[in-house]
């Protein structure tokens, strides 16, 4: 594709002007459209004559508030957009509604910028809504702002009360972690340090707006990230079978071996299609919307995402969230949304609420519900696989919209943390294995022994009680005659698993292979108690699909607070001094089963009447 | 990539995501520079093809260049192209003024079309920098039962997510160009060598900026005879679009009116 050639083909940056309502930003446009030569032939006049035709006095917002509705409310109610150009290039002005009512307009026009100006009334200071947008500037992802603190004619142009104004709101976006660029003291409506320094404010020596909007860098395109591309559709018009999507982030070329996901499929791309272009082209970049063949007629549907093999995206069913809410209902723990990400769709089930923020105040409310125009952190949980990235890594695939009754209600980024990747549950590297029939049939071994064998799985906090019990339990169970063996967390790491850390990825690998094992010893017979946390509900499905039937799922069950007070190994309280990263329950989450075929309740019974649950459980599913 | 690439692959974006998720959609073709960048676009995004019936809403009244290239491209473009009358003046509100009156019968013909071919949703080449109103639209518009825009009450847009299912009875517009401007519309024409009426040509110290039916379109003062000409015009004037609309000019509220009752 051709390059930009020179200022005339310079794309105009897009800024977004927040603020609170009456805080001036729709007299800011007219006055900055004025200032910088960019109004229409004869709009000035027009709105000048029709202000006289209604005995209004003429307002410069009066230039952008084309429509009758806007005026006859004095607000604005939706996103406009307006052009203008400095010496320096081309802008793109959306002029987002400072009203509370209007907050989804506001996000629709936000979303859009790569710049932010946020303007402030001197005299009134900061407001309800300069907060909250400040607050959703930030999850937004736009990282250049700029302040204005505005109708500075009204408080005598004076420096202190700019400073006071200045400060409280730099200490409040330091609290988001967002810095601004500047904070420049203006009257829009005299047009004071719009484009030149105004003589009525000698103190000020920072840029002016049009200095601080020119300073602003345009948003590149992630070229330079791992390849993402969102499959759209499947299209067979003519011969061509062709994957179509946008690249998101990264570069792709001919020949390239890519993965999709979740399907986790692979093939070599061998053509890069297109429409009336000089010739096929060989390699395509992010921003693009492209088409490509594959040279396996491989199934591939929309909602995938295309991948190089080496740097795929993250596949889980559960995963944190930071987000920000539209929804006339609050979002509560256990509804559920449509949720779309690039262009997959799926169920998701809102599993926890682990903060509620008020964004007016930046303060925390009781973590139930988030509440419209709230923000807040939670954790998703859904039914189907999903590929997506941390947004940290790529933001495109990293974020996500939810939708209830058809209805846009919610943003969010993905955060992983706490989280592994699923994927090694759905990729099997050995693929040309015959599985060997055994010539002792189960049933044999089962008379033999006395009673079927299983796996008796264990799961619960640190402190719960499962080593105490599983090893209570394999001695009664020994005396009564059962082959029976306590696979145990400590023991499984010094040797099987001596190479795994406690990252969420090798947690997950360390419990995929005691899976697997204990599904081994069910199959010769044994009786397997293993006793590990195992965390994380994915996991632990997985272990049941190795053991099958034979697979017994046991919460050993107790509050936080009470494994906390026992604390047999000392390990909470290291945890909560921070010298243990990652701990289950402290600063990693335990995702409790939802259907376990037994629940032992520790901090309800003792420990003897514990193993008597158990043995009793043990005779009537396993005696043969 | 530059700016043209990037407005072209946006574009080429949303017209997927709306043969993905949408059934039963026409491209509405107005003859004029912007349904033919839409159907221009619709061959980049579908390989050479136009995977929607392509609909001329005919007033009766356009100018006769209109009709002649309106065959032919039909043809040579290979579309699916249905034709469909407007009423007769006399169906319009009759207080609106004189010239959207005439522009009304449009969007008489247009429901009218709607309903005959069973249509859940439209693809229309409006842009934002238009007309002021046209600049609060979003990329996917729902109307409900009655036609009627919810111009105050729009769904968010956001993180390139669009509204894509809506309650039954909902009738969708997609705007896949809503994010260019006029200058874009010439440049992209001109990259693209995409044939276009010879009416938007200087002759005789006149052109046409925009056209539409001959009783209330007029062409305004202008040397540029051709598409360079035409681009060095717009870089540097102030006079807008749409100065050759008669109803633009009645009353201030008048495309309003006419855009909430489902006006394109």
């Amino acid at each position: 594709m051709p390059q930009a050639s020179g200022a005339a083909e310079a794309r105009p940056l897009r800024i977004v002007i927040v603020g609170h309502v009456d805080h001036g930003k729709s007299t800011f446009v007219g006055r900055l459209l004025h200032e910088t030569g960019s109004l229409p032939e004869g709009r000035l006049e027009a709105v000048r004559a029709m202000s006289a035709r209604r005995g209004m006095p003429f307002e410069w917002a009066f230039v952008l508030d084309a429509m009758q509705s806007e005026r006859d409310q004095g607000i604005t109610i939706d996103t406009t957009q307006i052009r203008f150009a400095t010496a320096a290039r081309p802008y793109l002005v959306i002029d987002a509604p400072g009203h509370k009512e209007f907050l989804k307009n506001m996000v629709t026009g936000a979303a859009q910028a790569e710049a932010a100006l946020l303007v402030i009334d001197a005299a009134e200071g900061i407001q309800e809504q300069s907060r909250r947008h400040g607050y959703l500037l930030h999850l937004l992802g736009i990282r250049q702002v700029a302040v204005l603190v505005n109708k500075m004619d009204l408080v005598d142009f004076s420096a202190d009360r700019f400073g006071r104004v200045a400060e409280d709101f730099r200490a409040y976006l330091a609290e988001l972690g967002v810095e601004p660029a500047c904070m420049v003291p203006i009257s829009a409506r005299e047009g004071d340090n719009l484009v030149r320094h105004s003589p009525r404010m000698p103190w000020y020596q920072g840029p002016s707006v049009v200095q601080a909007l020119d300073s602003f860098a345009y948003t590149s395109l992630p070229v330079d990230r791992p390849l993402r591309m969102p499959v759209q559709d499947v299209y067979k018009f003519d011969q061509r079978r062709i994957v179509a999507g946008r690249i998101e982030a990264g570069r792709l070329a001919v020949g390239d071996t890519v993965l999709f996901s979740p399907s986790n499929k692979t093939a070599r791309i061998r053509t890069i299609e297109a429409w009336h272009v000089p010739a096929p082209p060989g390699e395509a970049v992010a921003g693009q919307s492209i088409g490509v063949t594959l040279d396996e007629p491989i199934f591939v549907e929309r909602g995938e995402i295309m991948s190089h093999v080496e740097q795929p995206p993250v596949l889980t069913t559960v995963f944190k969230a930071r987000i920000f809410w539209l929804g006339t209902t609050p979002l509560r723990i256990g509804s559920t949304y449509k949720l779309k990400l690039a262009t997959t769709e799926a169920t998701a089930v809102v599993e926890a609420i682990e903060r509620s923020i008020d964004t007016a105040e930046l303060r925390s409310l009781p973590p139930d519900r988030i509440e419209r125009n709230g923000a807040g952190e939670i954790v998703l949980r859904t039914k189907r696989m999903l590929a997506l990235d941390e947004y940290t890594a790529n933001p495109t695939t990293g974020r996500f919209v939810l939708v209830e009754d058809h209805l846009p209600v919610g943003g969010g980024i993905v955060s992983m943390e706490g989280y592994p990747d699923q994927r090694q549950l759905v990729t099997v590297r050995a693929t040309n294995l015959t599985q060997v029939g055994h010539a002792v049939s189960r049933t044999a071994r089962a008379a033999r022994n006395g009673h079927r064998g299983g796996v008796l799985w264990f799961t619960g906090l640190s402190g719960a009680g499962k080593s105490t019990l599983a090893l209570a339990l394999e001695r009664e169970l020994f005396a009564r005659g059962f082959q029976v063996y306590v696979l145990d967390g400590d023991n499984v790491r010094s040797g099987l698993c001596r190479d795994l850390g406690f990252g969420p990825e090798d947690r997950a690998e360390n419990i995929r292979r005691v899976g697997e094992v204990a599904a081994l010893f069910a199959d010769a017979g044994f009786l397997v108690v293993s006793s590990f946390i195992s965390p994380y509900r994915a996991d632990r499905q997985r272990a049941r699909e190795a053991a099958g039937e034979a697979f017994h799922e046991i919460y050993v069950k107790a509050g936080l607070e009470v494994c906390e007070q026992r604390d047999p190994k000392g390990l909470y309280k290291r945890a909560r001094k921070g010298e243990i990263k990652e701990f289950t329950g402290v600063s990693s989450p335990y995702e409790p089963p939802e259907a376990p075929e037994l629940v032992v309740p520790t901090d309800e019974l003792a420990i003897e009447d514990c193993v008597a649950l158990l043995l009793r459980y043990v005779e009537e599913r396993f005696r043969a | 990539m530059d700016h043209l690439d990037q407005l072209e692959a946006e574009s080429v974006y949303i017209l997927r995501e709306a043969k993905a998720k949408l059934d039963k959609l026409a491209i509405l073709w107005s003859l004029g520079k912007d349904s033919n960048v839409v159907l221009w676009l619709c061959r980049k995004a579908f390989f050479g093809h136009v995977p929607f019936p392509v609909m001329h809403i005919d007033t009766g009244r356009k100018f006769p260049e209109m009709y002649a290239f309106r065959d032919r491209y039909a043809v040579e473009w290979g579309l699916t192209f249905l034709r469909e009358e407007c009423p007769p003046l006399e169906a319009t509100d009759p207080t609106l003024p004189p010239a959207a009156r005439s522009a009304a019968r449009k969007t008489l013909g247009l429901k009218a079309a709607i309903e005959k071919h069973g249509f859940e949703g439209l693809i229309l080449g409006i842009r934002r920098d238009e007309e002021a109103i046209r600049a609060k639209e979003r990329y996917f518009s729902p109307r409900d039962e009655s036609g009627q825009w919810q111009l105050k009450d729009q769904p968010p847009e956001f993180w390139g997510q669009y509204m894509t299912s809506f309650p039954q009875g909902t009738h969708v517009r997609v705007h896949p160009i809503l994010h260019w401007t006029e200058l874009d519309i010439w440049k992209y024409t001109r990259r693209e060598g995409i044939p276009v009426i010879e009416l938007y040509f200087a002759k005789n110290g006149k052109r046409y900026r925009s056209l539409g039916d001959q009783d209330i379109t007029f062409p305004v003062p202008s040397t540029a005879d051709s598409l360079d000409a035409i681009i060095a015009e717009l870089e540097t004037t102030k006079v807008p679009e749409r100065a050759g609309r008669a109803m633009d000019h009645e009353a201030e509220d008048s495309f309003e009116r006419l855009r909430t009752a489902g006006y394109m």
